[in-house]
C-alpha cells in the first residue's frame, strides 16, 4: 500500500499523536513522503496558536476568579454570622466561639444547630436530611473548574483533530518543560490553559529566549513558584514589611527553565538572579498597579545596585536588569546542551544518539535559540528516523491516539481527564516543577500497564462492536504490523478483545 | 454515557474498578410491548444471551452415545460415569457437569437443547461470524442493526420502561437499531480482562519483553490487591460478571414496569488451549453460564412462567481437539433454550454423527439446523411476529428457512 510503512509509522508515533480514523489517510500519506508529513506543520507555525471565543486572556480570567474568591468569601462571613446568631436564639446565652476557620461555609450552620442539644428533634432531623443531600448531589462545578474543562477541552479536541500533531507535540513538549501546576490552588487551576496559550503556543516556532520571557513574566508562574511573594530585602517593600527573597523561581529557571543542575551555576548564582528579578509580579485583586492579572514590574519591591550573576555583572536597570540576565541565560552554552538532550530525549531515545544532540545544540547555539530551526533539524536528522520505536507513548499521547484513531471528538472532556489522573499524569498538573517524567521506566512501569490495559478494555468494551479491529490495525501500522501482533488481533475472540489487544499492542504503545 | 462521565474524573482515582464493564453487557427494548398486561393475561418475557468466542457444543452437551465422540475430545471428552459424569439427557446426550440448574430445568421441562445448529456464516472468524450471530443477514458485513432490534420495530409499542435504566451502555449488536434501547450495568464489575491480559502478554512475550515484564508484574500486583478470595481461576471474573449482569438484568426485567426483551452478551469462550473437560476453563464459564440461567429464573420469579432465554454463540469448535487440548474454530454447535414458556425436556437435533466423512470440511460438527429457524420459530410463537416480517425484516432473504415447530408453548 505505500512506500515505506516503518517510516510512516515514525511519522505518525514518534513526530505527531498518531494516525487518525476514518477516511484521513493518514498512514498512507505519511507513506508517500515521511518527512513531508511532518515538516508540513513547520511551515504552518501560526496553526499552534490556540483563539477561541470562549477562551479568555489571563486578565480577565483573573478578574472572573477574584470575583468568585470575594463571593465565596461573603457567602462564609455570612454564614459565621447566621451561626453565631442562630446558637444565640437556641441557647440563650452567648453565641459560641466562631468556627475554626477551615470549617466550610455550608456546614457552619449545620454542625453548629446539630452541637445544640436542646434543639427540637424535627429541625435536628431536617439538618440531617439536608447534610444527606449535599453529600449525594454533584456539587455544580464553579467558574475555576468550568474555565479548567473548557481549556482541557479546546487543548484535547485541538490534539484529537490536527493532521500529524508535531506542531501539539511540540506545544505538549514545550508546555511540560515550562510547566506550572493546575493543582495549586485556585489562581494556577484557572490560569493552567491561558498560560500554555499565551507564554508557550506563540513561541513553539519562534526564539527560545522569548517564550523563556513570556513564561517567566507570566503571572500564572510567578504564581506557581512564588514569584510574586519574593521581595528585595533592601527594597522599600522588603524594608517596610520585614520580608525578603523566596529563590523558588530563580533556582527553577536555572536548574529546570535552561541551564540545567549540575552545569556549574552556584547558590551564590541564584541568589543573585533572586535579587534581580525581585519585583517581577502581577496585579492583585485591588489593581493598584495595573489591571488585576497582569504582569507588572513592581519597584518597590526590587532589591537595589547591581548583581553578579554567572560572572557578570548587571546594573540595576530595574526590569531590564532581569530581562538582561534572562537574555544571558538563554544563551548560555549549558542551555543549548540542556535543551538539546531533553529535546532529542523526547522524541527519539531515553539515551539519544549523541550525533544527534550535538547536531541539536549546535544549531540551537549557532541560531540563537531559534526553536523552529531546532525542530527542523530534529526532522532532517537521519538518526531521528534510524533509531528503533523503543519509547513509551505518555498517558496523554496513549489517550490522543486512541481519541484519533477510533474518530473520537469528545464535547467533554471528563473521560480524557479521568483516563489521565488514573493514569498518573493528570492533566498541568504534574507532582513538582520538573514537570512529568520523560522516560520508559516512568510509563510503563507494571502498574501503569495494568492500567492502560484497564483503559483499552474499558474503551473496546463501550465501542469495540462499532469497528472491525482488522481495518484499525491497517490505519494504525498496515505493512509495519508484526505477524505477531496482526495474529493476535485476528485471533482474538471478539471485536472488543481485539480492539484492547490493538490499543495496547508495540506498534501503538512504542514511539 | 459522556454527561455521566463529566463529574467522575476524581471518582476514578479511588475507584478504578467501579469503571469497568467487564466481560457482559444488558441492554434491552426501551418500552413495553403493547400485548404486556393485555386481556389474556400473556406477558412474554425474552432474554438473548450471546456468548462470543465460539462455545463448544460438543463439550456443552456431548454425544456421548456417537461412537466416535470419545476419541476425537480425547482427555477432555465427556462420560457418564466417573467422578465428574456428566448429566444424561437422553440415552445419547450428556450435560456438561459444571450446569446443574440447566439440568434442573431440562428434567422439568423448562429447558431444550438444539443441537448441530449453525448460523448461516460458515467461515471461521470470530468477528464475521459475530456480524452475521447478531445481525441476523445471511453473511457478514457491516450492518448497523441487529435481528432482535428489527424483530422490536413490527412489536406494537406501548409505555415506556422506567427502573432507573439509563441509555448508552454497551448495546449488543442483536439488540442495536432503529428501536430505542436502554441498559444497565452493575457499578462494581471486576475486569474481565483476564483471557486479554494473557493474550497480550503471549504477545509482549514474542515481541516487547520489556514490556511483558512489566505488565507479568502489573497484574500479579492487582492480583494480591483483590486477595485470596478473588484470586483469579482463568474465567474466574467472567464468572462473576455473568452472575452479577444476570442478577440485575432478572430484577429490572422482574418489575411490571421492566422491560420485556433484552439482550446481554457474555464473551470468553474462545477456548484454543486447555479447555479442560468436566473441571477447567470451559468448566468455569459454563458454571457462571448455568449460574445466570438460574439468577435469570429466580430473579424473575413468577415471570419465569412467560418467559424464554436463548443462549447462542457465532459459530462451534473443531470435533478433534487441538495439540494443546483445547478446540480451534469451528461451525456446528448449540444452542440452549430455558423459560418456563420453553417445551423442555428434549434435545432437538437431526444428528450428523462424527465419522470422518460427515464432518464439516473433515473437522467440524456439520450444523443440521439453522439456528434462524429457531430464532423464528421463538419469535413467532412467544411474540407473535409474522412469518414475513420474520423472512423480510428480521431475518432478510430467509424465506427458504421455515421457522422450527413448538419450541415454545
Amino acid at each position: 500500500m505505500s512506500r515505506d510503512p516503518q517510516a510512516a509509522l515514525m511519522a505518525l508515533n514518534r513526530f505527531g499523536f498518531g494516525a487518525r480514523g476514518g477516511a484521513s489517510g493518514d498512514l498512507v500519506n505519511a507513506a508517500s513522503d515521511p518527512r513531508g508529513f511532518v515538516r508540513a506543520d513547520l511551515q504552518r507555525p501560526a496553526a499552534v496558536r490556540l483563539e477561541m471565543p470562549t477562551l479568555q486572556p489571563t486578565p480577565a480570567l483573573a478578574e472572573v476568579a477574584f470575583a468568585y474568591q470575594a463571593e465565596v468569601k461573603q457567602a462564609r462571613e455570612a454564614a459565621k454570622a447566621n451561626a453565631k446568631a442562630a446558637a444565640g436564639v437556641a441557647d440563650g446565652k452567648p453565641a459560641p466561639p466562631a468556627q475554626p476557620s477551615n470549617s466550610k461555609p455550608a456546614s457552619a450552620g449545620v454542625s453548629n444547630k446539630m452541637a445544640s442539644m436542646d434543639m427540637p428533634a424535627k429541625d435536628n432531623a431536617d439538618a440531617q436530611v439536608q447534610a444527606n443531600d449535599a453529600a449525594k448531589a454533584p456539587k455544580p462545578l464553579n467558574v475555576i473548574q468550568k474555565t479548567f474543562r473548557a481549556e482541557a477541552l479546546a487543548r484535547l479536541q485541538r490534539a484529537l483533530q490536527v493532521d500529524c500533531g508535531f506542531g501539539e507535540r511540540l506545544v505538549t513538549f514545550w508546555s511540560n518543560h515550562f510547566c506550572i501546576s493546575a493543582a495549586k490552588g485556585q489562581l494556577g487551576r484557572m490560569w493552567a490553559g491561558s498560560f500554555e496559550r499565551e507564554a508557550i503556543r506563540p513561541h513553539v516556532f519562534g526564539r527560545f529566549s522569548e517564550m523563556l520571557m513570556a513564561v517567566e513574566q507570566h503571572p500564572a508562574m510567578l504564581f506557581f513558584l512564588d514569584n510574586q511573594q519574593s521581595l528585595g530585602p533592601d527594597s522599600r517593600a522588603g524594608q517596610n514589611r520585614k520580608r525578603g527573597l523566596n529563590e523558588n523561581l530563580a533556582r527553577e529557571i536555572m536548574e529546570l527553565h535552561t541551564l540545567g543542575v549540575g552545569s556549574g551555576y552556584t547558590q551564590a548564582d541564584v541568589t543573585s538572579l533572586a535579587r534581580i528579578i525581585t519585583g517581577w509580579t502581577f496585579v492583585g485583586r485591588q489593581g493598584k498597579l495595573g489591571p488585576p492579572g497582569t504582569f507588572v514590574f513592581n519597584a518597590n519591591a526590587h532589591e537595589p545596585g547591581p548583581q553578579t550573576l554567572l560572572g557578570k555583572t548587571y546594573a540595576d536597570t530595574g526590569l531590564a536588569q532581569g530581562e538582561a540576565a534572562l537574555a544571558d541565560i538563554a544563551r548560555h552554552p549549558a542551555t543549548a546542551k540542556f535543551i538539546a538532550t531533553k529535546f532529542a530525549r523526547h522524541f527519539v531515545a531515553d539515551d539519544p544518539p549523541p550525533a544527534l544532540v550535538a547536531r541539536l545544540q549546535d544549531v540551537f547555539r549557532r541560531t540563537d535559540g531559534d526553536l523552529k530551526a531546532l525542530a527542523t533539524t530534529l526532522v532532517d536528522s537521519d538518526e531521528a528516523w534510524q533509531a528503533p520505536l523503543t519509547k513509551m507513548r505518555s498517558p496523554y499521547e496513549y489517550l490522543i491516539a486512541t481519541g484519533r484513531l477510533l474518530d473520537h471528538m469528545p464535547e467533554e472532556p471528563g473521560r480524557y481527564l479521568g483516563g489521565l489522573n488514573m493514569l498518573g499524569q493528570p492533566l498541568w498538573s504534574p507532582s513538582g516543577p520538573n514537570g512529568f517524567p520523560d522516560t520508559n521506566a516512568a510509563w510503563a512501569a507494571p502498574e501503569g500497564m495494568k492500567l492502560r490495559l484497564d483503559i483499552a478494555a474499558e474503551v473496546a468494551s463501550r465501542i469495540g462492536d462499532n469497528v472491525d479491529p482488522r481495518d484499525l490495525l491497517e490505519l494504525v501500522a498496515a505493512d509495519a504490523a508484526s505477524q505477531e501482533t496482526r495474529q493476535t488481533i485476528q485471533r482474538a475472540e471478539s471485536r472488543q478483545q481485539a480492539l484492547a489487544l490493538l490499543l495496547m499492542s508495540p506498534e501503538f504503545q512504542r514511539r | 454515557m459522556e454527561s455521566n462521565v463529566d463529574c467522575c474524573e476524581n471518582r476514578l482515582v479511588t475507584s478504578r474498578r467501579g469503571f469497568l464493564l467487564g466481560g457482559a453487557s444488558f441492554a434491552a427494548w426501551a418500552y413495553l410491548p403493547k400485548f404486556a398486561r393485555a386481556a389474556d393475561g400473556r406477558d412474554p418475557r425474552l432474554i438473548v444471551v450471546i456468548l462470543r468466542g465460539a462455545l463448544d457444543g460438543l463439550a456443552t452437551v456431548a454425544p456421548v452415545g456417537d461412537p466416535d465422540y470419545a476419541a476425537l475430545h480425547g482427555p477432555i471428552a465427556l462420560t457418564s460415569d466417573g467422578p465428574h459424569a456428566a448429566t444424561m439427557l437422553d440415552s445419547f446426550f450428556a450435560l456438561h457437569p459444571a450446569m446443574p440448574e440447566f439440568a434442573r430445568m431440562y428434567r422439568g421441562k423448562q429447558a431444550a437443547v438444539i443441537h448441530a445448529v449453525a448460523t448461516p456464516y460458515r467461515d471461521r472468524s470470530h468477528f464475521d461470524g459475530q456480524d452475521v450471530l447478531e445481525s441476523g443477514f445471511a453473511g457478514p458485513g457491516r450492518v448497523q442493526s441487529g435481528w432482535l432490534n428489527r424483530a422490536l420495530e413490527s412489536l406494537p409499542k406501548g409505555e415506556h420502561v422506567s427502573n432507573g435504566l439509563a441509555v448508552g451502555a454497551t448495546t449488543p449488536l442483536v439488540l442495536r437499531g432503529a428501536a430505542p434501547t436502554v441498559g444497565w450495568a452493575p457499578a462494581n464489575l471486576p475486569p474481565a480482562a483476564d483471557d486479554t491480559a494473557m493474550r497480550l502478554l503471549d504477545l509482549y512475550q514474542h515481541r516487547d519483553p520489556a514490556l511483558a515484564s512489566a505488565l507479568r508484574q502489573g497484574l500479579q500486583l492487582e492480583k494480591t490487591a483483590l486477595g485470596e478470595d478473588m484470586k483469579a481461576r482463568p474465567g474466574g471474573n467472567n464468572i462473576a460478571a455473568m452472575r452479577l449482569v444476570a442478577r440485575g438484568a432478572a430484577k429490572v426485567m422482574a418489575a411490571d414496569d421492566g422491560p420485556r426483551i433484552a439482550a446481554l452478551a457474555f464473551d470468553g469462550w474462545d477456548t484454543h488451549a486447555n479447555e479442560g473437560g468436566p473441571v477447567g476453563r470451559l468448566s468455569q464459564l459454563l458454571s457462571g453460564l448455568d449460574g445466570a440461567l438460574g439468577e435469570f429464573q429466580s430473579g424473575l420469579g413468577e415471570r419465569w412462567r412467560d418467559s424464554v432465554v436463548v443462549v447462542a454463540t457465532e459459530f462451534g469448535r473443531t470435533a478433534r481437539i487441538n495439540g494443546t487440548e483445547g478446540t480451534d474454530h469451528g461451525t456446528g454447535t448449540v444452542a440452549l433454550l430455558a423459560g418456563g414458556a420453553v417445551k423442555g425436556g428434549r434435545v432437538i437435533a437431526d444428528w450428523p454423527g462424527l465419522k470422518p466423512a460427515n464432518l464439516y470440511e473433515g473437522r467440524d460438527l456439520a450444523p443440521t439446523a439453522d439456528l434462524r429457524a429457531a430464532l423464528k420459530g421463538i419469535l413467532r410463537d412467544h411474540l407473535g411476529l409474522g412469518e414475513a416480517v420474520l423472512a423480510k425484516n428480521v431475518f432478510p432473504a430467509s424465506a427458504a428457512v421455515k421457522p422450527m415447530q413448538g419450541l415454545v408453548g
